[in-house]
Formats: structure tokens, sequence, C-alpha cells
């Protein structure tokens, strides 16, 4: 199931959280050797998770860490704009109708279906606050992922040639694009309507309004 | 009614007092069509700031319960940065019922929607709109203006820093040359298609760069972007 956590309640889910940032190790420090601290538990994090961004994570039946991906606003402090600006032309992208998406990530054995289903979880965010786009780096071979997933990114900037160039992307929220990734994620409409509603609502017995 | 807002975010950006943001606080309150406008802030050593159009009875009473302690408001915005409709908070415990049925008697209004703002330095911020439509009515209501709002929430606390620290204090958020570049050629009149081809970049980027100073520059669409940078000296035509 899809989950929306911001990461000061994360520990409401520890298993959830522990799986998460330890798939992160993996996918991050040893699979793709990039330069990230990984800490003596065996736990990715950096600096950015400490500003409490906000989770989208696929939650396997056992509680454990199926994929995810981290947002943060552009008018706050980010990566896009800390890291890769020479990928914006130098530009700080800055606006409240964009937040930046980073650490896009998945458990050794999950599937296309796992990843369509954060790509969703990323659009239901989009449009149920009424966003404009969202912004990310990623490597160039990821574009024909994105491509197969059914949303793909308009790239903005790159860096180097090729498969293994570094590209910053937009990613337009639009509801035309919901049918094709609920049929690549294997979930129905309702089905993602209610985990976004369950994250986002206290409890369906809140009304301000005495009934 | 969209104009309107346009020549109210016009007019923010040049607010230089207190009372002129308090006057436009009030007029945005008659443009949204909206019962009340609410903009509090709290800086990270808990000095608090508040703008509002509500009752100053029900302001006292506020501040004398204490209710921020337990308000579902205060509380299911801390901290996060998406927009929270009241609706979806918790108002089921007793003293939540009791602050809510205060609320509602004061002509605070049965329906919210707040922008939660994590500005610099450990500040935060809220910008709400409250009201007494229906349900179905407020959805329709907000659903068409919730961009405008979470732009005016950002420009409201940008203009609110920038009064209470003195100009010199707020960190100048300045624009980078690729920006300045953009508004400049569409200064000189280049269409968006043309502005891009000169630049070597995509459309897209183009929208994005300019969308990004737009925000810079607390302005409402580009037209108003291209003339606070003129005003302000950025542009060399």
């Amino acid at each position: 199931m899809l989950r929306y956590i911001y990461a000061d309640s994360l520990d409401q889910y520890p298993r959830l959280a522990a799986t998460m940032f330890r798939d992160r190790a993996r996918q991050f420090a040893e699979r793709l050797g990039w330069q990230v601290e990984v800490n003596e538990k065996g736990e990715e994090r950096d600096e950015y998770d400490a500003l409490n961004p906000l989770y989208v994570i696929w939650e396997r039946p056992d509680g454990s860490h199926g994929g995810s991906m981290r947002f943060l606003p552009t008018v706050e402090r980010c990566m896009i704009n800390e890291h890769f600006r020479h990928l914006t032309g130098g530009v700080r992208i800055e606006s409240p109708l964009i937040w930046e998406c980073t650490r896009f990530c998945l458990a050794p054995d999950s599937d296309a279906r796992v990843s369509a289903a954060l790509m969703l979880g990323g659009l239901e965010l989009g449009l149920g606050f009424h966003l404009a786009h969202s912004i990310g780096v990623f490597d160039a071979r990821m574009l024909r992922v994105y491509r197969r997933l059914g949303w793909e990114p308009t790239v903005i900037g790159q860096s180097g040639e090729g498969r293994a160039a570094l590209c910053a992307g937009l990613w337009e929220f639009d509801p035309t694009l919901r049918p094709r990734l609920l049929a690549r994620a294997g979930v129905s409409a309702a089905q993602s309507r209610r985990w976004f509603a369950r994250a986002f609502t206290a409890a369906p017995k809140a009304r301000p309004v005495p009934a | 009614m969209r104009r309107r807002l346009e020549a109210l975010i016009e007019r923010l950006a040049e607010v230089e007092t207190v009372e002129a943001l308090t006057e436009l606080i009030h007029a945005l309150r008659d443009n949204l069509d909206v019962e009340h406008v609410v903009y509090h802030s709290v800086n990270s050593t808990g000095q608090q700031y508040g703008i509002l159009t509500y009752s100053d009875a029900w302001v006292e009473r506020y501040l004398e319960q204490d209710y921020a302690r337990i308000d579902p408001v205060v509380q299911g915005c801390f901290r996060r940065f998406h927009p929270v409709d009241w609706k979806s908070l918790d108002w089921s415990g007793k003293p939540q019922r009791t602050l809510l049925g205060e609320a509602i008697e004061a002509g605070v209004g049965r329906q919210g929607l707040s922008v939660p703002i994590r500005g610099p330095n450990g500040q935060f911020a809220l910008f709400s709109v409250s009201d007494n439509r229906s349900d179905a009515e407020w959805a329709r209501h907000t659903a068409a203006r919730v961009r405008e709002l979470i732009l005016v929430a950002h420009y409201v606390n940008q203009k609110a820093l920038e009064l209470e620290r003195g100009t010199d204090m707020v960190p100048v958020r300045s624009l980078s040359p690729r920006e300045i570049d953009a508004l400049t050629l569409l200064a000189m009149g280049y269409s968006r298609a043309q502005a891009a081809e000169s630049l070597a970049i995509s459309e897209h980027t183009l929208r994005v760069y300019i969308e990004s100073a737009r925000f810079k520059l607390g302005a409402s669409n580009t037209t108003h972007a291209v003339a606070r940078a003129l005003t302000q000296g950025l542009l060399v035509v």
C-alpha cells in the first residue's frame, strides 16, 4: 500500500522506516556507488532527511519497505538548489508550486509495479495539493524507465553525455496521467484515493461542522 | 476576479508599512470572497505576529485561553508544507469541540483552509481563510483558488518578514544571470519561443526560469515580474 509520511511521523512505522533507510544504503551506496553516508546501522540518511521531508513509500504486506521517494518544497533548503545548480543554468528554482523529488529508491526485489505505484503517489500529491511541477535529478538511463512507466519528465538541463549523463527534469502534474499510472501499478482509483485520504485526514469522524 | 487578485498582489509588492499590509489583508478577504483571512507567524524564539480580520474579542479570547496549544489547525500544520483543509483535522476531542463551538459563535466560520509556511531560521507561519459555505460549495470555492492562495500566502509572509525585520535583515532573493537574461528578452518584446531560442534552452526550461523569477520578485504574473525587475534596476534593456 502507498503511505505518505512526514519524517517526524516515521517513528510510528519503525520497520518501514528502518528498511527504507537500509534499502537506500543498498541502492545509492552499494549499487550506484554514490558518495553518501551510511551509518553504523547500515542506513543511508542525509541532512535533508532532517528537514522533515514528506516521503511517499510503498509498504509491503509484512510492513517492510518496497520503494520510496522524498519530497521537499523548493522554497526551502533542498538538493536541487544546493547541489545541482549546474544543471539548471545556475538558476535557483524556487516556487511554492514546485516540489523537489529525490532518493527514488526500490527494494532489491521490487518490480515495475512498485515503481509505477510510487509515480502514482507522486502524482496524487501534486494533484491533491494543486502543485504545478515536481523537479528531480536522475541519470539519463532512467528516462527510458520513466517513459515505460507512463510519466516522462521534461529534461531542463544535463551534464555529461550519453546514458550516464546527469539530468534535471520536470514532471508536470496532469490529471490525464492517472489512468495510465493506476493501470501500471495495478491499483484502482478508489484505492489510491483512500490511501491519500487516510494519510492526510485525521479521522473519518473529524468534521469542523457539528452535523 | 482574477485580474483584481493580480492587482492586489501588485499592491502587496509595494507595501511598506504594517498598516498598509493590514489594509491589504482586508482587501484580500473581499477579493477571495471569504469571511476571514488570517496571517499568523511564530519565530524560533516564540515571538508571535499576526495580521487578521477576526474580531478583537475573538483574538483576545483565543490568546487568553492559549487555544494555539490545542487548536487542530496549529497542531495539524506545524512542520508541514502542504495546504490543509480544516475538515481533514481531528476535532473530536472535548477541548477541540469547545474551541470549534466558540469559533463558530465568534463568526470565524465552519470551514477553513490553511497554508503552512516554514520560513528562514525556524520561522513558522500560517495563512488561513475561513468561511461559512456548505461542504460542497467550500470545496468548489477553494479548488479554484488554492494555487493563488498558496502564492499569496508566501508573498504575505515575505512581506511580513521584510516589515518586521527591516529590509536589511531579509535574505536577498537575487536573480541568477539566466533569469535576468530571460526577463530582459521578454522586456525587449521577444516572444517566449524567441527568448528560449535566443538563450538556447527549451520553452519548458524558460517557463521554469520565469516562474522562479516571478516568485522571487513577488510578482503576480510575467508582465508584473518584468516590471518589478525593471524598476529594481535588475534589467538593462
